[in-house]
């Protein structure tokens, strides 16, 4: 890899390069770990989240939801000892626009009116200025129900048993088709066959969801909420209310966390908290508790995904036949593009010349699942690459030689006949990943050492890809737009949509827009993402803020510099004090200095939503997960006692933040893997609790080292890609593949918590 | 709201007396936020489990969530707002910021209280013992290492000592 660095931003070395003289050097802000922009409010105690907000009069509000599954809505009384009239009351016959969140296909209610079809259901909302008094006659709403059979699981979907959605349960069918894989059957000299599950996982941000609404007769509505996308509230408030665009307006508070879980659902706990202010004339906060957080807002999809695969003697790949199919839950929401990507990614990383892919997300009646960092590629690199180990063993190999003999090189086609050629070689990275893990050593070492040992060990890999930005076409649809502003005060301001939820859009923003407008990181600020304030730069998900976003800023950077240069006198080689100037002046004569720039496919970039053939993503990025795991006999519980996690994003724009991001996910991937299992009963969730529902603490997790290398995208912003969402693809498998190894037993469905272990173990007679 | 139910406190918040009459049932975390305004103290989960909450009582951590504030006479309360004055970060704060230690923010008012606790308790000298005794405090964007890095910091200073 010619031009290739690898290096560790691990926090010992990167606290060398911190700059925290907060006035750094022009020139030189990208690749350095400058502090964050929201820093200061975020130790101090300042920043200020929804539940912060308090707006004068304001009512606070709850949501009453169905208990079951499925069925028609009987009667609908509030009882109890109750002041009933002093609430305001919210059915589905209080909303003057359409009943619909208006995602994909606009059949998800904002309020069930005749029926429900999966539990915590939204039916009625009530408000009234005492939270403790709605916190009590939240319970006190009783609904009745003519029950009717629910579809619980994918295999019932797929058999129409029965048939809940449409004609056959289908919300989406993909395929995807290279060579011919039937033709190829007789090529193949050994056949590999696996069946893999994983479960629904919960994205479980700190913050839990809400919104502040209010109405104006005049105005129109305004909400200010956790969210990640102001442009998906927005147009669904529209439908809504029945408004024009202008009399509607999104605020994005400060956000505790997303992780895909403030994509689409914030648009639901927007239109209720704007529909409750509206018939109280009066500002009204919903907030969710954890539990409700918990229990009614989409998770992770469920999965069910067979692989088939042909190899020579050598191992080399003949062909791939994959069936995944997706739990989609009761609506279709964003399952249609979660398949997609899963689908896209399902064969991998692999060099492979007949592909077939059916992707399905199937109908029941579960909550809708929906996005979660990774987005329909944790699923499919968690059954690809237990799969890879499978056929490894099958043909006799290690699990780093196999996969080194099949992995794509420059110039392959990918499933969709997109030609690999972001000049990263997954041998390169594969041996360094090994070797930083100590692999080899370690391999031998634990052979040794298992022997008799009640607590056995092992080491894991994993290789997988990740689109960066949008599938497909999704780009050019969305024909996003960012800009930035000279400000009246002489500084520059960043005007996106995109918002920061952690990952450090404001940051990175400012870096990119400072580097090109030669100006210091102090310079330049970001405009809170409010819809009557900045452009529509798309959704905050895909990993596409920095590659796509990032890059719209950086060129909107450069029409702003010209314009002072060719219409406000600013000499092309100017001092930050000169460019300060030339923006107050400007303003004080032209009135607002505001340039934008709109996203445009590269040329090269050719996709087909028909066939699924083509450039499914503009860049890819790429990596090699290591985990050293421990398994107990005794307890069952598998323990991940070192991480290591290369991978190939293009230029690391903040190698702090980047390594956070890295570190972010591996810990929700082990998550994933070992610890987090929705208990469902009759399709509700059981266990919303933190107690019951459990993810990694500090003492959960080993040291994550992560390793970049860097291999510069023509189209990124100084040459990243995405980051974001890589991480959570990999860790479930390679965790899993570690326990084979310590155990010989072969494992093909997570979250492996205790129990499952057990079962597993105990029928393999380890234990 | 019952009258009869309501108790009459005095403690301090961050330095200020505080003299009020409160049901027997409001928490301190409420208590904190809705009577007094003071919103750096958050909310995660209401039920002692995610530690976002965490404010020191009388210098001990605590979850604000599980304490009710009738039972705080005489006490002194710090949260986040208070470890701060005049514009000068609390070593902790600074340590926070420098090593990058949180992301979304949302638990880091609860991270910084409970790690000042900690460095007073004495309890931790590893980076293990930091991890273990900093596990009550949840944080979903998984920054754990960064913020062992920054307990560490702040303990070596104090210690003059290596963690």
């Amino acid at each position: 890899m010619p031009g290739q660095l690898l290096f560790s931003s691990s926090s010992k070395q990167g606290s060398s390069c911190f700059v925290t003289n907060r006035s750094v050097m022009v020139d030189k802000c990208v690749g350095k770990s400058v502090p964050r922009k929201e820093g200061w409010e975020k130790v101090t105690g300042a920043a200020l989240y929804v539940d912060d907000i308090v707006k004068p009069d304001m009512l606070h509000g709850a949501t009453i939801r169905s208990t079951i599954s499925r069925g028609k809505i009987d009667r609908i009384t509030f009882e109890g000892d109750i002041p009933w009239d002093e609430f305001v009351i919210v059915t589905a016959d209080d909303i003057p626009g359409e009943n619909s969140t208006k995602m994909f296909v606009g059949e998800q209610p904002v309020l069930a009116k005749e029926r429900v079809n999966h539990p915590e259901e939204p039916i009625v909302l009530i408000a009234h200025a005492d939270p403790y008094l709605v916190r009590k006659a939240r319970t006190q709403v009783k609904i009745s129900y003519i029950e009717e059979t629910p579809c619980l699981s994918i295999e019932d979907s797929l058999n129409k048993a029965p048939v809940v959605w449409g004609e056959d349960n289908l919300f989406k069918t993909i395929r995807i088709n290279k060579g011919d894989v039937d033709a190829a059957q007789s090529e193949a000299e050994i056949i590999v066959e696996g069946e893999y599950f994983t479960g629904a996982s919960e994205q479980l941000y700190i913050e839990n969801n809400g919104m502040i609404g209010e109405y104006d007769a005049e105005e129109g509505v305004t909400v200010t909420g956790s969210m990640q996308c102001p442009y998906y509230v927005h147009p669904a408030l529209c439908a809504v209310f029945n408004l024009p665009k202008n009399k509607v307006r999104v605020i994005q508070s400060d956000t505790g966390g997303g992780f895909g879980g403030k994509e689409d659902y914030p648009t639901i706990i927007a239109a209720h908290a704007c529909l409750l202010a509206m018939k109280a004339g009066k500002p009204v906060k919903l907030i969710y508790d954890r539990e409700e957080d918990m229990v009614a807002t989409t998770k992770r999809h469920p999965s069910r995904t067979i692989i088939r695969s042909g190899h020579k003697k050598d191992g080399t790949l003949v062909f791939m036949d994959v069936d995944f199919a997706l739990d989609g839950g009761a609506y279709m929401t964003l399952s249609p593009v979660v398949l997609s990507r899963g689908s896209i990614h399902a064969a991998g990383p692999y060099r492979c010349p007949n592909v077939k892919i059916l992707g399905r997300a199937v109908a029941t009646n579960y909550p809708p699942h929906g996005a979660y960092r990774g987005f329909g590629n944790p699923q499919s690199f968690f059954a690809l690459e237990r799969h890879m180990e499978k056929a490894a063993k099958q043909c006799g190999l290690t699990a780093d030689e196999f996969r080194r003999r099949n992995f794509f090189r420059e110039g392959d086609l990918t499933a969709t006949q997109q030609v690999v050629q972001d000049r990263v070689d997954m041998r390169e990275l594969l041996d360094q990943a090994l070797e930083a893990a100590d692999y080899h050593n370690k391999r031998e070492r634990f052979k040794k050492e298992n022997e008799g040992n009640p607590v056995k060990k092992g080491m894991g890999i994993a290789a997988f890809f990740h689109g960066s930005g949008f599938t497909g076409g999704g780009e050019q649809k969305m024909a996003s737009i960012a800009g930035v502003e000279g400000t009246k005060d002489g500084k520059v301001r960043v005007l996106a949509a995109s918002t920061e939820i952690g990952q450090g859009a404001k940051t990175i923003f400012s870096q990119i827009v400072a580097d090109a407008l030669k100006l210091p990181y102090d310079m330049i600020e970001v405009a809170r993402p409010d819809t009557d304030d900045v452009p529509n730069s798309g959704p905050t998900v895909a990993s596409r803020t920095c590659m796509v976003v990032g890059k719209l800023i950086q060129t909107a950077s450069l029409a702003l510099k010209q314009s002072l240069v060719q219409e406000g006198g600013l000499d092309e080689d100017y001092t930050p004090e000169q460019f300060a100037q030339a923006c107050k002046d400007y303003v004080a004569r032209n009135g607002k200095l505001r340039r934008y720039s709109q996203y445009e496919q590269p040329a090269n970039i050719v996709w087909s939503d028909e066939t699924y053939v083509g450039d499914a993503y503009g860049a890819y990025g790429w990596a090699i997960y290591v985990a050293e795991v421990s398994f107990d006999t005794r307890t069952y519980e598998a323990r991940v006692n070192d991480f290591v996690a290369l991978q190939e994003v293009g230029k690391v724009i903040h190698p702090i933040m980047a390594e956070g991001q890295v570190q972010g996910g591996v810990a929700q991937g082990i998550g994933y893997a070992l610890y987090e299992n929705i208990v469902w009963k009759n399709g509700r969730m059981m266990n919303g609790q933190m107690t019951n529902y459990i993810m990694p603490t500090a003492a959960d997790l080993p040291v994550i080292r992560v390793l970049f290398a860097e291999q510069p995208y023509a189209s990124g912003p100084q040459g990243a890609k995405g980051v974001g969402e890589l991480p959570i693809d990999g860790p479930a498998p390679a965790i899993i593949n570690a326990i084979e190894d310590a155990t010989g037993v072969s494992v093909n469905q997570i979250p492996a918590t205790p129990e499952i272990l057990m079962k597993e173990m105990e029928a393999a007679g380890v234990c | 709201m019952n009258n009869s139910s309501l108790n009459k406190v005095s403690f301090t918040v961050n330095g200020q007396t505080i003299e009020e009459e409160v049901a027997s049932w409001v928490t301190l975390l409420d208590f904190l936020r809705e009577r007094l305004h003071q919103y750096g103290t958050k909310k995660g989960c209401d039920h002692g489990q995610c530690g976002a909450c965490t404010v020191l009582v009388n210098g001990k951590r605590v979850n604000s969530c599980l304490v009710l504030a009738a039972r705080l006479e005489g006490k002194e309360v710090t949260t986040v707002e208070g470890l701060s004055s005049n514009g000068e970060l609390h070593p902790m704060q600074a340590a926070f910021l420098e090593h990058d230690a949180f992301q979304c923010g949302y638990c880091t008012p609860g991270q910084i209280c409970s790690a000042v606790a900690l460095v007073e308790e004495g309890t931790a000298s590893t980076r293990d013992e930091i991890r273990e005794w900093m596990s009550g405090n949840l944080c979903r964007c998984g920054a754990y290492n960064n913020i062992v890095d920054a307990v560490s910091e702040v303990l070596d200073a104090q210690k003059g000592v290596r963690v």
